[in-house]
């Protein structure tokens, strides 16, 4: 069988008539295998490329939850899903077009989300018995019937791999074997009529210092490009039209690393320097990882002995004068809540990002939920409002965490910034900011007395207090968790004392509504139905309102929050101008909860999900339809 | 080092300079008292500027103390004084910062902080009040409270074996442990002066009586008339005498130490083991640290290392030496970009 192949591809090699490669508007691929078949990898080249080729992109990757699961088993099976399109994506997709599965595991546990119809490549060579029995199949499916829904278009693809390196020395059969997944993209790479050029480059940087791995990765990526030239079973290419952005320079970023880096920007921009302490957690920990490779800033990442640790210390750093900040997700928003509370009394500026995942408790630490928010709004004793805001985009991650940082500093006090799963672990195209072009951030330092001065002197527009920084001169003053004189900033159990200072944290909070922009609609700005939501759903409540929208119901509008405590001031009038609101969340209807608190007289539906999952297009559109 | 390179140019201060508008709110007959004279004391002795120090304290009596301090202070949540106090000596290590703590805010709530910034040798000092009770919410028992003690939550007597500090904080890496009784100001302060001299995180337990909820705990070793017989005060390179009349002192015996007096057996001085407080291998202080008669006060330990600070320092300097980025600018258009034109 490999022979003939390979006289196939020989004898086809110089036959260069190829068919003109059929044009569509996006395509969802998904890659599988074992956790060490470098699905990852092959998954970032191909999105790389495609990015870098003019395509809109949006990515998201699926690990198993053991660091080294057994090979093989249903399990370890680890993927990357890439959607790109000569049109706006603003998700990973749902259902894939494309499904390249390394082993029966991959096969197995995948197979769900393959569109009828559409195509599954599979390396025969991995459909052994032992895998077979891994993956608890009673039989090979690729002999039963059980895939004629599909295309399935099946290659040997560890012998050819093997084949196309024999002649290449210093190489082990591990080495070999795992490169076979560059053969599988070379074959992806001719499907979509893509370059192999960018990841032949990236060969030459990753493996400057072997250069026979260079040799190699080239060579089985060339095979399997040439591969799929040759083959009869793929009856045609398609190709995806750039599409239409912004000119400008453009990386691909993860939303956690966005997360990251908005706070490098906001540092440099306020001219302080950059604080994290911070406690491993999944999901939020990537943040971590990438600030503390940031040295070079002067940034100084505090890997604390707990989450508590991780917040005061933050806090020790803000009374000190630096921008600091906390990550963590949702078990550790609740172990941070009694210091955010200290935040909240002593005024001090900190920004708290909680990577949500599915909870109560442990929940689903790999799986993505919007259950927070209400702890995030209401989980502290007493009352403690703080800044509550939320990303919506991977990209957009970067203007949130910049955001946090500029309203904890204009307003001196704590911001929980909420992202989530879905988006801190996606990728998708990022056009760079540079720092210039970030808005300004005060802060409210102070650095000589003025007469009569006392730490809890407030500003009067925002009512941010000042903020003295341990070193200033004649500034020495005490703050700390009991309450506070209005004027001098003493300890005072003067019960009016209590509830004077009780509103004025309050009334600071709510005048940030004159600090953020406005809520905007998408689609329609009044009509039947307003489709709302908050944080990580952007993507998929935008791609379904878009896609009725063009189905020609014009009297369906969309509105996303970014900004929940307090929320945009025209929020209200925006609601009002459409009969119905859906308010869509990943939850059981906690932000229309908070709605229904603020808004009379509004006919507000939910639809909600808790499956640690994000909402699918189709299940969006299903109930939208039901509305109008 | 930025400290001492300023320190000519630092005003004289005197103890008033270190005391705050606020009325002090302790009990009658409180150590606490003695403690914050002692330190208002010592800080003029330091040669800091006062807008450079900071007390930072958790919850419970001694936590009160940064009030009383004309210096930048936090008076924080239970337990989280050690843990704040290490991002303010973080974010700017030029300043002095403080640690006051109890021994419930610092063994119980607050142990995980505790053993940590031991652990890490960040250049902090903390005081440990210990008064082998909670006093703040009135009488319970503490980490540090006596098996069999009686207390508002121990009523037929306490069955929770104590933990001993110091044992804790040699444990957990402390390089600097001295002890002090808590009505003897004059060591007290130059404690204080030796603690800020000290390069990472020094630890002072001070037996601070509670006159409320457990009035005479530390009698036995701090009444004035009997403490020189049941005390010995350790100066490092000097031997380990103690006693009214200059007669007791410290042997080693097989794996123990053992009281001899001298002029009897034929004991002379220089049979006595001479204190080596910067000795690196904790051995021979941890005993020390848990020998009931004579109760060692003074500097037990004190091992120089080097500092988390020093640490960060150095590593943040080769990090930058080696890098390329000056600004955010420089990564953001770093590695993997496109142009969509």
């Amino acid at each position: 069988m490999l022979s003939s192949f390979l006289i196939i591809f020989q004898l086809m090699k110089t036959n260069k008539e190829l068919l003109q490669p059929e044009v569509l508007e996006a395509v969802v691929i998904r890659f599988v295998g074992d956790s060490g078949d470098g699905m990852q990898l092959t998954g970032t080249q191909f999105s790389d490329t495609s990015a870098m080729f003019g395509n809109d992109v949006a990515t998201f990757p699926n690990y198993p939850a053991e660091i080294r699961a057994p090979q093989g088993s249903l399990y370890g099976v680890s993927g990357f899903q890439v959607h790109i399109g000569s049109v706006e994506i603003s998700t990973p997709g749902d259902q894939v077009d494309l499904l390249v599965a390394m082993n029966p595991a991959g096969l197995k546990t995948n197979l769900y989300a393959v569109k009828p119809g559409h195509t599954i490549i599979v390396d025969t060579d991995a459909f052994n018995k032992k895998n077979l029995e891994k993956s608890q199949y009673e039989t090979n499916p690729l002999e039963d019937d059980s895939l004629n829904n599909y295309r399935v278009i099946e290659v040997a693809m560890t012998s050819l791999t093997k084949e196309a390196l024999k002649d290449v020395e210093g190489l082990d059969n591990r080495m070999i074997n795992r490169s076979k997944n560059m053969f599988a993209l070379g074959m992806v790479y001719w499907m979509y009529n893509r370059s192999i050029a960018h990841t032949i480059d990236f060969f030459n940087k990753k493996f400057k210092n072997t250069p026979n791995l260079i040799q190699s990765n080239t060579k089985v990526l060339n095979a399997g490009f040439y591969f799929a030239e040759t083959l009869e079973l793929i009856p045609n290419a398609y190709t995806i039209s750039p599409a239409k952005m912004r000119p400008g320079k453009y990386r691909i970023i993860m939303g956690n690393m966005a997360t990251a880096w908005g706070f490098l920007a906001a540092a440099e921009k306020s001219g302080l320097e950059l604080f994290l302490g911070s406690y491993p957690i999944t999901p939020a920990t990537d943040i971590l990882h990438e600030l503390v490779k940031h040295k070079h800033f002067g940034v100084k990442a505090f890997q604390a002995e707990d989450e508590i640790a991780g917040i005061t210390s933050a806090i020790g750093a803000s009374f000190a004068g630096d921008l600091a900040i906390t990550t963590t997700s949702g078990p550790g928003l609740a172990l941070k809540g009694e210091a955010i509370g200290l935040a909240v009394m002593t005024e001090l500026p900190l920004v708290i990002v909680n990577v949500q995942r599915g909870g109560p408790s442990t929940g689903l630490p790999t799986k993505t939920e919007q259950s927070d928010l209400l702890q995030a709004m209401y989980g502290r004793n007493g009352e403690s409002p703080v800044i509550v805001i939320a990303a919506s985009t991977p990209a957009n991650c970067f203007n949130f965490a910049y955001e946090a940082a500029r309203l904890a500093l204009e307003h001196m006090t704590p911001v929980i910034l909420l992202t989530d799963g879905y988006i801190a672990n996606g990728s998708a195209p990022w056009k760079i900011r540079t720092v210039d072009e970030m808005p300004e951030i005060r802060n409210n330092k102070i650095l000589t007395p003025t007469e009569n001065w006392y730490p809890y002197n407030r500003d009067e527009i925002t009512l941010a207090r000042n903020w003295a920084i341990p070193g200033t001169k004649d500034l020495e003053h005490r703050i700390g968790g009991l309450e506070k004189d209005k004027v001098t900033g003493n300890v005072s159990y003067v019960p009016e004392n209590h509830e004077y200072m009780t509103h004025i944290r309050a009334e600071k909070i709510r005048r940030v509504q004159y600090n953020i922009p406005e809520l905007k609609t998408e689609f329609a700005e009044k009509g039947d139905l307003l489709v709302v939501g908050w944080g990580g759903t952007y993507g998929t409540l935008h791609t379904a309102t878009k896609q009725l929208s063009e189905e020609g119901y014009k009297n369906i509008g969309f509105a996303h929050f970014n900004y929940i405590n307090p929320l945009p001031k025209n929020t209200e009038e925006v609601l009002k101008r459409f009969k119905k609101i859906v308010v869509c969340e990943l939850n059981s209807g906690q932000f229309s909860k908070i709605l229904k608190i603020n808004f009379d007289g509004l006919d507000i539906a939910q639809f909600n999900k808790i499956q640690g999952l994000p909402f699918s297009n189709d299940e969006l559109i299903q109930q939208f339809k039901q509305w109008i | 080092m930025d400290l001492i390179m300023e320190a000519t140019t630092v005003e004289k201060y005197t103890f008033k300079d270190f005391a705050s508008d606020q009325e002090v709110r302790w009990c009658p007959g409180c150590d606490d008292y003695v403690i914050l004279r002692s330190m208002q004391k010592a800080l003029p002795e330091m040669g800091l500027r006062r807008e450079d120090v900071v007390f930072i304290s958790g919850i419970g009596c001694s936590s009160r103390f940064p009030y009383y301090m004309e210096t930048y202070g936090m008076h924080s949540i239970h337990g989280r004084a050690t843990a704040i106090a290490s991002g303010v000596k973080l974010a700017n290590p030029k300043l002095s910062v403080w640690v006051v703590t109890g021994d419930g805010d610092s063994m119980a709530i607050g142990g995980n902080h505790f053993i940590h910034v031991l652990r890490r040798n960040i250049n902090l000092n903390i005081l440990l009040f210990n008064n082998e009770i909670y006093g703040l919410t009135k009488g319970q028992f503490s980490p540090t409270s006596l098996v069999g003690q009686k207390t508002k939550s121990s009523p037929y007597g306490n069955t929770q074996p104590p933990f001993s500090p110091g044992e804790l904080a040699i444990g957990a890496q402390a390089r600097f442990f001295a002890r002090i009784g808590g009505n003897t100001p004059k060591e007290m302060t130059e404690l204080f002066v030796e603690a800020e001299k000290f390069k990472g995180t020094s630890l002072i337990e001070i037996l601070q009586n509670c006159v409320i909820f457990n009035d005479n705990c530390f009698s036995k070793y701090t009444d004035k008339d009997i403490r020189e017989d049941k005390q010995l005060f350790v100066e490092h390179g000097k031997p380990m005498i103690f006693g009214k009349n200059k007669d007791k002192g410290l042997v080693l015996n097989r794996l123990k130490l053992e009281v001899v007096t001298l002029g009897e057996n034929g004991i002379t001085e220089a049979d006595i083991l001479v204190h080596d407080a910067k000795e690196q291998d904790p051995a021979l202080h941890l005993m020390l640290v848990r020998l009931d008669y004579p109760l060692v006060t003074g500097i037990i330990r004190s091992f120089d290392d080097v500092t988390l600070e020093e640490r960060e320092k150095e590593l943040t300097a080769k990090v930058k030496a080696g890098s390329n980025f000056t600004k955010t600018d420089d990564l953001f258009f770093s590695g993997e970009t496109y142009e969509i034109k």
